[in-house]
């Protein structure tokens, strides 16, 4: 299954690289995430001292972008790539070339480059330092060490790579329509295409987006996500000197919050004064689920330190 | 005399940041060793992306012994006193102390501290780290296993907790050499945070990836220019940018060269290889300052004109790779096209946007009618939409809206003072602000202004207006285009006085170095059209006016209702008497009153009070002395004497242009001899007068023509009545060389008064007189400037 033909060829080759590397390959999270980074195993496991080295295709969900299946390069559900390497490796710029060369993009070829580009993002509470990584003058990777997430500095700092998979694919496969993307590999009549899979999903997803999505009752799950969140991880807070008992289903509702934030900025009920209150309360839950994580095994604590 | 060659290598570098991390490391590496007592002859720094390295020729090899002498203590001290002495000379016993006599104080302690001269390896190995360590990066991070706690180990390497060394992207190595420069070298040995120095550094990250050992600078470059890395940053410049010039003129173009992005592109390649790009004819019909900004902006490229052309662009763009690919880079430039493309077809539905109608043109009526907008025009629904989603300008200053009512308005009035026709100003001042909310400024906000121009001119504006809209934001600072054209000069002003009154009237100064509104640019701003197109403005009630009109902005609710049985609103504007509790509308407001911001309350009255806002005039004085500073600066710039600049600004001298013709007629009159000697009778006469004044003499109120005794006072008497008169003509007339004529005829009686008559006569009435006729002398002079403030 060659990485240049086939849009499930490159995702192939890229765990193939990842798992000789030592990653966990790691299914996508079932939930709706607008960027890998929201995966409990990046947002989460980047916190405390453990080392974790892990490697997934996330659905990405930005409901902003939907274009009706219109736009050749814009969607509303695309995948990321996504690996975490804690801490980083001191060669991690080279696996990360190694990985370019691992689906059909020679160096010596094409002008590779690592272009500023510091990311933050305020709704998690997390900023680091990095890169765009430029193949032939396109965005083809986000590469960053992660220095604070939910508001908490990180020790080790982790190396993320974010691959934009539709982008790579495009280029390596020489297409300049996302839903010309030969997806299987196959030819002729066995040939399926990205626009097979997803086109019709995209022209329904964007009228539920950007039209139909009902606000009232999307106002009301952000709340009650807001609040369930904050529920669950007082009720697993750890008792005694213990450690906390229910982290993630907490963190579950602060990513459920923060996409139904984007659906109703999508359907354009928030206002721009509004917009920032929404983020702040979004990144105080992920700063408390992040602090809670901290309490918990994956996060370093042991219960007789505590 | 040995030399000293330091590379720090690391991934990559922000460009924007290199050039100056390379001076820093130069100050800090070079203040270090002089600190540590070594000299050196010349230190040299270069920087890719991906290495910062330092030339330090001519080092010292150790530094001087030194001897100090330090004196303590009486021996008689107690015992605590010169044990303290001890620890601070750093001697461990009181036998290692000399004893010497002092023939008043006794024997006391003397502590002589020798340090021998260390060598200079020595001081590298301690000086470098050092500023490795506090190296002054804008934004710096951690990084790797030694980022990780302290008590934690990742394969081997232990975390260092919140000693992890931060720098600007992960360092990879140090290479460290130092020797004389016909021998061998040696490696400065040192660590940092696990990282070892050597005398290793590695070449282009593809090209050459093995590591290079190296001795000293000469075979550094060379070496690193085989593995393909041009250390040089000037040189990658001249490399790029007379490559770029080839390949253009090859192609029959000519480069649109800048200087900025020349800078950057030499920061993101090691191995610059120019390659030329191509994109759809069909592009060139968006303008080409977008299609610049967008290749520049998204891809950092070049562009091209066809030659000879002095706007049009090529549907060319050049591109520096950091590569020399194997097919010559044909599917570099093939895919760096189709980006190019892709952002293009991105401006392009921007610039088409921009000139379709907006989607829901009803819910814009209201703005449309406000501003007197006509919605069948793109620009126009702009407006209104700007208008209508109530875009904050500043918190404390209203919304975009509210400002473009006001700018408008203010435009309006200066259209008849600088004789423009004050409908197009007005137009020109609705749409100024428009293009904030088009698509391709949204995307450049640098093209503010001049999109706003083209897409006036699309839907038929009148030149005039369509020229203001770009030309109202100007100039931008000392050495920018002044607009000259009337309808532009009204709405510049309008705009720049406005944002001056407003953030005055919120007590949000300019201080010291921070302006963060720009309020300086502005003030020159208005100086420089004034003074540079001849307008006479009365900046003192232009701004009063000004601040009156906008004053309802500055509230959160001006919707301020009072009826005649009371106060029906929460808040309002109003003159307020805290004393007798009593308070009048703004529309009652004097020049003088200051204002304040009442809600209901507890007092007497009912009201209480919120916010206090200066009275118009403390407002337009305090602004006008701002604008004075302003314009001491701007004409010092210009090469005039401050000490005229002084004597001819009064706090109440408003119109600027005034100030200047005066500063230059004094200028010219006070090079000629008349001047020189009227001032300096003028000087002595006020120098008389104010010694009197100080010891009490009593001076004429008027001179008394009975009193005057001697021909020449009687002369001089009647000189100055006669000049006074003549130069107050004059400058009834505005023309100040005139009045420096009439009174440059003091000169003579002047000069004789003095040689011929003692002012201080025995008789007190007759000195009185005499003293009065001095002060006529300085009150005639005084009419055109205040020479007590002119130096010689």
């Amino acid at each position: 299954m060659s990485p240049s033909r086939s849009f499930q060829g490159l995702i192939l080759a890229l765990h193939n690289f990842w798992a000789e590397k030592g990653c966990v390959i790691l299914q996508p999270y079932d939930m709706e995430v607008g960027a890998g980074t929201f995966h409990p195993a990046t947002t989460l496991r980047s916190l405390g001292p453990r080392p974790w080295n892990v490697a997934y295709v996330q659905p990405s969900r930005r409901p902003k972008d939907g274009r009706y299946g219109e736009n050749p390069n814009r969607l509303q559900h695309y995948y990321q790539y996504q690996v975490i390497l804690k801490p980083n490796p001191p060669d991690i710029q080279d696996l990360y070339l190694q990985s370019l060369r691992a689906i059909g993009i020679d160096p010596l070829l094409h002008d590779i480059r690592f272009v500023e580009d510091d990311w933050e993002s305020p709704t998690l509470g997390a900023w680091g330092l990095g890169w765009e990584c430029w193949c032939d003058g396109m965005e083809v990777s986000q590469f960053t060490y992660f220095q604070q997430v939910c508001g908490i500095e990180c020790a080790p700092v982790s190396g993320e790579l974010t691959y934009g998979l539709e982008r790579l694919a495009m280029y390596v496969q020489g297409v300049d329509n996302v839903y010309d993307l030969n997806f299987n590999g196959l030819e002729g009549d066995r040939k399926v295409t990205y626009g097979d899979v997803f086109l019709q999903a995209e022209q329904e997803y964007s009228r539920h987006n950007f039209e139909h999505a009902d606000t009232t009752m999307l106002l009301r799950h952000f709340e009650d996500a807001e609040r369930e969140c904050e529920a669950l991880l007082g009720a697993g807070a750890p008792r005694g000197g213990g450690l906390h008992r229910m982290v993630l289903p907490a963190y579950d509702q602060c990513i459920k919050a923060s996409h139904v934030f984007n659906l109703l900025d999508a359907r354009g009920v928030i206002s721009v004064t509004e917009r920032q209150s929404y983020i702040l309360r979004v990144r105080n839950l992920a700063r408390q689920c992040g602090e809670a994580f901290l309490q918990t095994e994956a996060g370093g604590a042991t219960a007789a330190a505590a | 005399m040995p030399d000293l060659l330091l590379e720090l290598r690391s991934e990559e570098i922000p460009a924007r940041m290199q050039r100056k991390a390379a001076v820093d490391l130069k100050k800090m590496v070079t203040d270090g060793l002089v600190e540590a007592g070594l000299t050196y002859e010349a230190a040299t720094e270069y920087w890719t992306p991906r290495r910062l390295a330092l030339d330090v020729r001519g080092l010292t090899a150790r530094s001087r012994d030194v001897r100090e002498e330090r004196k303590g203590p009486s021996t008689k001290a107690p015992e605590q006193a010169i044990q303290g002495f001890l620890r601070s000379a750093g001697l461990s016993d009181v036998s290692q102390a000399k004893v010497q006599s002092d023939p008043k104080k006794g024997d006391f302690y003397v502590a002589v501290i020798e340090k021998p001269g260390r060598v200079a390896e020595e001081i590298v190995a301690e000086v470098v780290p050092a500023a490795i360590r506090a190296f002054p990066w804008p934004k710096s991070m951690r990084w790797g296993a030694a980022s990780g706690p302290k008590g934690y180990s990742y394969g081997g390497i232990e975390g260092r907790g919140a000693e992890a060394l931060r720098w600007v992207r992960p360092l990879q190595s140090i290479l460290c050499t130092f020797g004389p420069e016909t021998e061998e070298t040696r490696v400065v040995d040192f660590e940092v945070d696990g990282i070892r120095s050597g005398n290793l550094t590695w070449g282009h990250r593809f090209h050459a990836p093995a590591a290079i050992e190296v001795k000293r600078f000469e075979d550094y470059v060379a070496k690193l220019e085989a593995a393909k890395v041009v250390l040089d940053a000037e040189r990658r410049k001249a490399i790029i940018l007379t490559e770029a010039r080839n390949q253009a003129f090859a192609s029959g173009l000519e480069l649109v060269e800048d200087d900025g992005l020349l800078e950057e592109v030499s920061g993101l390649v090691e191995w610059p290889v120019v390659l030329l790009g191509e994109f759809e004819k069909e592009f060139l019909d968006i303008p080409a300052e977008v299609i610049r900004l967008t290749i520049r902006a998204n891809q950092k490229c070049f562009v091209a004109r066809p030659a000879g052309e002095a706007e049009k662009l090529a549907n060319r763009f050049v591109l520096t790779a950091n590569i020399e690919a194997k097919d010559g880079g044909a599917e570099i430039a093939y895919g760096n096209g189709k980006v190019v493309r892709a952002r293009l077809s991105d401006a392009v539905h921007f610039w088409k946007t921009d000139q379709a109608d907006l989607p829901d043109l009803g819910r814009l009526e209201a703005a449309a009618q406000k501003f007197g907008l006509d919605l069948a025009k793109p620009l126009d629904q702009r407006m209104a939409r700007l208008d209508h989603l109530g875009v904050t300008f500043h918190a404390k200053l209203g919304t975009q809206g509210e400002r473009v009512e006001r700018i408008a308005r203010l435009a309006e009035e200066l259209a008849t003072v600088v004789g423009a026709d004050p409908r197009l100003a007005r137009r020109a001042a609705v749409l100024a602000k428009a293009d904030l909310q088009t698509e391709v400024v949204g995307e450049f906000p640098e093209l503010q202004g001049a999109m706003g121009r083209k897409y006036a001119a699309l839907q038929g504006e009148a030149p005039a207006v369509a020229a203001a809209v770009e030309e109202h934001y100007r100039p931008q600072g000392p050495s920018d285009h002044v607009p000259s054209e009337p309808v532009s000069i009204a709405v510049a002003l309008a705009d720049k006085l406005d944002t001056l009154v407003g953030f005055w009237a919120i007590d949000e100064k300019p201080t010291g170095s921070k302006d963060p509104y720009a309020l300086r640019r502005a003030a020159l701003g208005v100086i420089r059209i004034v003074v540079e197109n001849g307008v006479r403005l009365g900046l003192l009630r232009t701004a009063s006016a000004a601040y009156r009109s906008s004053l309802e902005d500055l509230c959160d609710d001006p919707s301020y209702l009072v009826s005649s049985d009371g106060v029906r609103a929460s808040e309002f504007w109003g003159i307020f008497n805290p004393d007798a509790n009593e308070f009048f509308l703004s529309g009652d407001l004097t020049d003088e009153t200051a204002i304040w911001r009442l809600e209901p309350g507890g007092s007497a009255s009912g009201m209480e009070l919120v916010e206090q806002f200066p009275s118009p005039a403390a407002l337009g004085r305090d602004l006008l002395s701002f604008f004075h500073d302003r314009l001491k600066v701007y004409l010092r710039d210009k090469g005039a004497r401050h000490d005229l600049i002084d004597s001819v600004i009064t706090p109440e001298a408003d119109d600027l242009l005034l100030v200047v013709s005066r500063v230059a007629a004094l200028g010219i009159f006070l090079d000629g001899e008349d001047g020189r000697n009227l001032l300096a009778g003028t000087k002595r006469a006020a120098n008389i007068l104010a010694a009197e004044e100080k010891k009490g003499t009593r001076v004429g109120d008027a001179v008394d023509p009975a009193l005057l005794r001697e021909p020449t006072e009687k002369a001089l008497f009647h000189a100055v009545n006669q000049a006074e008169s003549e130069a107050a003509q004059a400058i009834a007339l505005q023309d100040f060389s005139g009045a420096m004529r009439a009174l440059s005829a003091l000169r003579e009686p002047v000069d004789s008064f003095f040689e011929a008559v003692l002012v201080n006569d025995p008789d007190e009435a007759v000195r009185a007189n005499r003293l009065a006729l001095l002060a006529r002398i300085r009150a005639a002079t005084g009419q055109v400037a205040d020479f007590s403030k002119i130096a010689g």
